[in-house]
């Protein structure tokens, strides 16, 4: 089954000690700025402006090599735990490339009735999907969405005269960004271990709540893939204490139309729907982070928002609006995408969506060799590469033209193997995938340790990077 | 055959025979039995939401978007409408640039990098300063992370930060929310003319400010000639002088490392995105000596086994997924794909281009200006500025009228007062330009 076809070779340009060659190595042309022919006093002006000056042809295939050496989903299997590396369907491109979409934020809301209605339904399927109140479309990203349901938070206790709440608790096997968001928004970080079952410790949990609470924020099913069982204790839990849940929508996938964070007792949640909704993650982003929040939170959400009239849609304040968290309203592009991806899909397919992703994760689990020691795993597994170093695997695994897993994370797990297949991939795919695990844990550290050898570049020595910063081609010619 | 499939996900290829096996290979008898869901929080309900083929999906969006008015838009304060070359559609949407994620291994990921360490160098030739970031979301958070950096590298007990009265109330309000969980108090200083009033910005400087912010142009268009001023007091009193801007601007603008700025934040996608709604690129550069403090993902050049040089994300450990709570900032995704075509963009017009292009919008801002102060009814610039891009014009009938009379006729023009419109030539010919001054001028008498 692996033999010769699961091999492959990335694209390589290579030039003289490099590989395809800067734009600046390509050509550097400084114009001056003279006031003779500016517009300006030379007071007001830059002396000159020196960079690549290339034709079409030259930049088409500058980007079209750089393209070749990246690896995307349309390239192969992309099993990032924890990002739900989603196949993006390429009609979602063309809607929101639509240019009666291509408008600018501070038009009359008369004259802009399409955009604000498709906000709207987005906002309403987000509610349904959720199980929410009310939803803003407004955070640019999940963690700038973990950032506004914090502030919202944060803006509930103050209204509330508890503003001596000043400890937000996050499981120790959480997502980064939950750590720094509670941080940014100024609060006390609790960080809380995990039980045996690498679940919520509730004797922990009962120990850290306190009046000084503000909340606790939650993954669930949480990054090793299992679902928080004892969810509605926890909710009880940290409501008793007159905290509020926050549902971190990263692991939404595996949940869709089988059960919802607003049934489950979370007071806010963010939606990540780059990953949910499969709009492309576009090699860093953009993405996008509505937030949902119950009807007592509703008052704090960013401004503005759309509600629908009887006979039109149009923007509003919240009562106690926290105000702004972007500066216009978010990633317009990313949520045309997301709307298209819904209403595509329906109940039955997100129903389905996460129902494959489930089975996928479970299929491959079974067909590979390393140990996966927490069960019962949901959208996502984390397996252990044991004796051998899980960063070096996963470079091993590029030379069998798949992506490698998230690796050393969550620590739970020792040398952890974070894998999210996601439904987008066939059986034919997921063996193909176990193929290039079992092969990796068969071969020797040195095999491992000089891998990759089938990619653009082979291993690149991190430490070096770090050490001696070069940012810019700038820094490279000052060498 | 999917294209008319409507019962379960299209974009999940499993055959029955296929889920049969795959069941069968991990021992349970049904999906159902993979779920471990507590009965008490199943959802048994329905979205509701009917699924549609691809064709209807279309047709139900462009059915909506359809709806807005097809408007002649003469409009800036913040998000512009240059054009936006061919090429940058065509070779971002490469399907292996577009459907990456962040590059956490480099060895697969050259390409996406290189682009990125690109976008980098483009910023330190434009702003002067030695580090720029891949991207912050927009504007605003851009301005609202250089505030929390310096607080972080402030040495001075102070708390305030102070900005023009003019900024943008989008960008005030995410910098509010962003210094909301530190000790820093967002405050403004005078504009005088569309300028900052460095008189007054000078009073109100004392050695509790740690940043002062400027933007150049203003927010209505004003080119900001104190930057200079500005940066030395800022400088004298130990504050950060912050100083927002975009790159087209920065194409022929005074260079920011010129005027003393130690960050510079702004919009970058007003090269690289259409008209998008605000969606935006946030530009975030600033000096070497607070690499360590820097928001956000930075690419570096670093050689491979073969002693070729390669690019990798570097000086990771300032960011989220190492430090956790101590990071420097919570992003996470950010707006890479958006800053690769941001310098395809820079990289199609070229440094003349893009002086070009910078330069127009200084003649033909004032140009614009000069047909409109010929109105009856008119007068512009209200400013005694030189402008770039856009600028204010004062309307003796009230501007909310003449704005609404104008729609009706097919252009968006901005109201910033009770008699004051604002107007931006971005993207708009000179035919459109010339049908314009003809309808405001019947419309403004």
């Amino acid at each position: 089954m692996t033999g010769d076809r699961t091999r492959y070779d990335q694209a390589r340009w290579t030039d003289d000690g490099q590989y395809e060659p800067l734009l600046s190595e390509k050509d550097r042309t400084r114009v001056e700025i003279d006031e003779d022919d500016s517009p300006l006093p030379d007071d007001l002006t830059r002396d000159s402006l020196e960079l690549p000056e290339l034709s079409e042809p030259e930049l088409a295939r500058h980007y079209t090599r750089l393209s070749q050496m990246t690896y995307g989903i349309d390239s192969g299997p992309y099993p990032l735990g924890s990002c739900t590396m989603k196949y993006n369907p390429k009609f979602t491109e063309d809607v929101a490339a639509l240019p009666s979409g291509a408008v600018h934020p501070d038009r009359t809301e008369r004259s802009l009735q399409g955009t604000l209605e498709l906000c709207y339904r987005l906002q309403d399927y987000l509610g349904r999907i959720g199980g929410m109140d009310a939803v803003t479309l407004q955070p640019p990203a999940g963690a700038a969405g973990e950032f506004t349901g914090i502030r919202v938070a944060a803006a509930y206790h103050e209204h509330n005269g508890e503003d001596h709440r000043n400890e937000v608790i996050v499981p120790e096997s959480a997502h980064g960004t939950n750590f720094a968001t509670a941080a940014l928004a100024g609060y006390d970080v609790i960080s809380l271990p995990s039980d045996e079952g690498g679940r919520v410790d509730l004797e922990a949990l009962e120990a850290a709540l306190s009046e000084n609470t503000a909340a606790l924020m939650l993954t669930n099913p949480n990054t090793l893939g299992l679902f928080e069982r004892d969810i509605v204790e926890i909710a009880e839990m940290v409501h008793d204490v007159g905290g509020l849940l926050y549902y971190d929508g990263a692991n939404l996938n595996a949940l869709l139309g089988r059960a919802r964070p607003g049934d489950m007792g979370f007071d806010v949640m963010h939606y990540n729907v780059h990953k949910t909704f499969a709009t492309p993650h576009g090699g860093g982003g953009p993405g996008a982070g509505p937030v949902g929040v119950v009807d007592d939170l509703a008052p704090f959400l960013p401004a503005p928002r759309v509600r629908k009239t009887a006979t039109e849609y149009e923007l509003f304040e919240p009562e106690h609006t926290i105000g702004h968290v972007h500066g216009f309203q978010g990633n317009w592009l990313v949520l045309v995408k997301t709307f298209a991806y819904i209403a595509r899909l329906g109940d039955e397919g997100l129903t389905d969506a996460s129902a494959k992703a489930v089975l996928n994760a479970n299929y491959l689990a079974s067909q590979i060799e390393y140990d996966v020691p927490y069960e019962p795993f949901h959208h996502e597994f984390v397996a252990s590469a044991g004796d051998q170093d899980a960063a070096d695997v996963a470079k091993r695994m590029l030379d069998y033209g798949v992506h490698p897993p998230t690796t050393k994370w969550p620590e739970i797990v020792p040398e952890a193997l974070m894998t999210e297949p996601t439904e987008v991939e066939s059986k034919e795919t997921l063996d193909q995938l176990a193929a290039a695990f079992n092969a990796v844990a068969g071969e020797d550290d040195e095999t491992l340790e000089t891998a990759p050898e089938r990619s653009s570049a082979r291993r690149i020595d991190q430490t070096s990077a770090a050490r001696n910063p070069r940012l810019s081609w700038q820094a490279l010619e000052e060498e | 055959m999917h294209g008319a499939h409507t019962t379960g996900s299209p974009y999940a290829p499993h055959t029955d025979d296929d889920t049969a096996a795959m069941l069968e290979a991990v021992g349970v008898d049904s999906v159902d039995d993979l779920f471990d869901i507590p009965a008490a929080v199943r959802f048994d309900g329905e979205f509701g939401i009917d699924a549609r083929t691809e064709a209807e999906t279309r047709e139900l969006v462009e059915g909506i978007l359809e709806k807005n008015e097809d408007l002649t838009e003469l409009l800036g304060r913040g998000h512009y409408g240059y054009y936006v070359p061919s090429l940058v559609d065509h070779l971002s949407d490469r399907a292996e640039f577009l459907t990456s994620y962040t590059q956490y291994q480099p060895e697969a990921s050259q390409g996406f990098l290189q682009a990125l360490f690109e976008y980098q160098s483009l910023l330190v030739e434009l702003t002067g300063l030695e580090v720029a970031n891949c991207s912050m979301y927009d504007a605003a958070t851009a301005l609202g992370e250089a505030a929390t950096l310096a607080d972080r590298v402030r040495d001075t007990d102070g708390h305030r930060v102070l900005v023009p009265d003019l900024l943008l109330e989008g960008r005030r309000s995410t910098l509010e929310n962003y210094v909301a969980g530190t000790d820093l108090s967002v405050e403004t200083y005078p504009t005088d003319d569309a300028t900052a009033d460095v008189d007054a910005l000078a009073g109100e400087i004392e050695e509790d400010v740690v940043m002062v912010y400027a933007e150049n142009p203003t927010v209505r268009g004003a080119i900001e000639e104190n930057l200079a001023a500005i940066g030395k007091l800022a400088t004298d009193a130990n504050a950060l002088f912050v100083l927002g801007s975009d790159p087209v601007a920065l194409s022929l603008l005074q260079r920011p490392a010129d005027v003393g700025a130690d960050v510079v934040v702004g919009d970058a996608s007003v090269l690289g995105l259409p008209t998008s709604y605000g969606m935006g690129l946030g530009l975030f550069a600033t000096r070497e000596r607070y690499l360590r403090q820097v928001p956000g993902r930075l690419v570096g050049a670093s050689e491979d086994a073969t002693d070729r040089r390669a690019y990798t994300l570097t000086l990771q450990t300032r960011e989220q997924h190492i430090r956790r709570e101590r990071a420097t900032s919570n992003i996470c995704t950010n707006q890479a794909w958006v800053a690769l075509r941001s310098a395809m963009h820079a990289a199609a017009l070229g440094p003349s281009g893009l002086v070009d292009l910078a330069k127009r919008g200084v003649t033909r801002a004032e140009e614009l200006a000069a047909r409109v102060d010929d109105i009856v009814g008119v007068t512009a610039p209200v400013h005694d500025r030189r402008h770039f891009r856009e600028f204010v014009a004062h309307v003796d009938q009230p501007a909310r009228a003449i704005a609404d009379d104008l729609e009706n006729r097919g252009y968006a023009v901005h109201v910033v007062g009770d008699h004051e419109i604002q107007l931006c030539v971005t993207g708009v010919s000179d035919e459109t330009v010339d049908a314009f001054v003809e309808d405001l001028s019947e419309v403004a008498r």
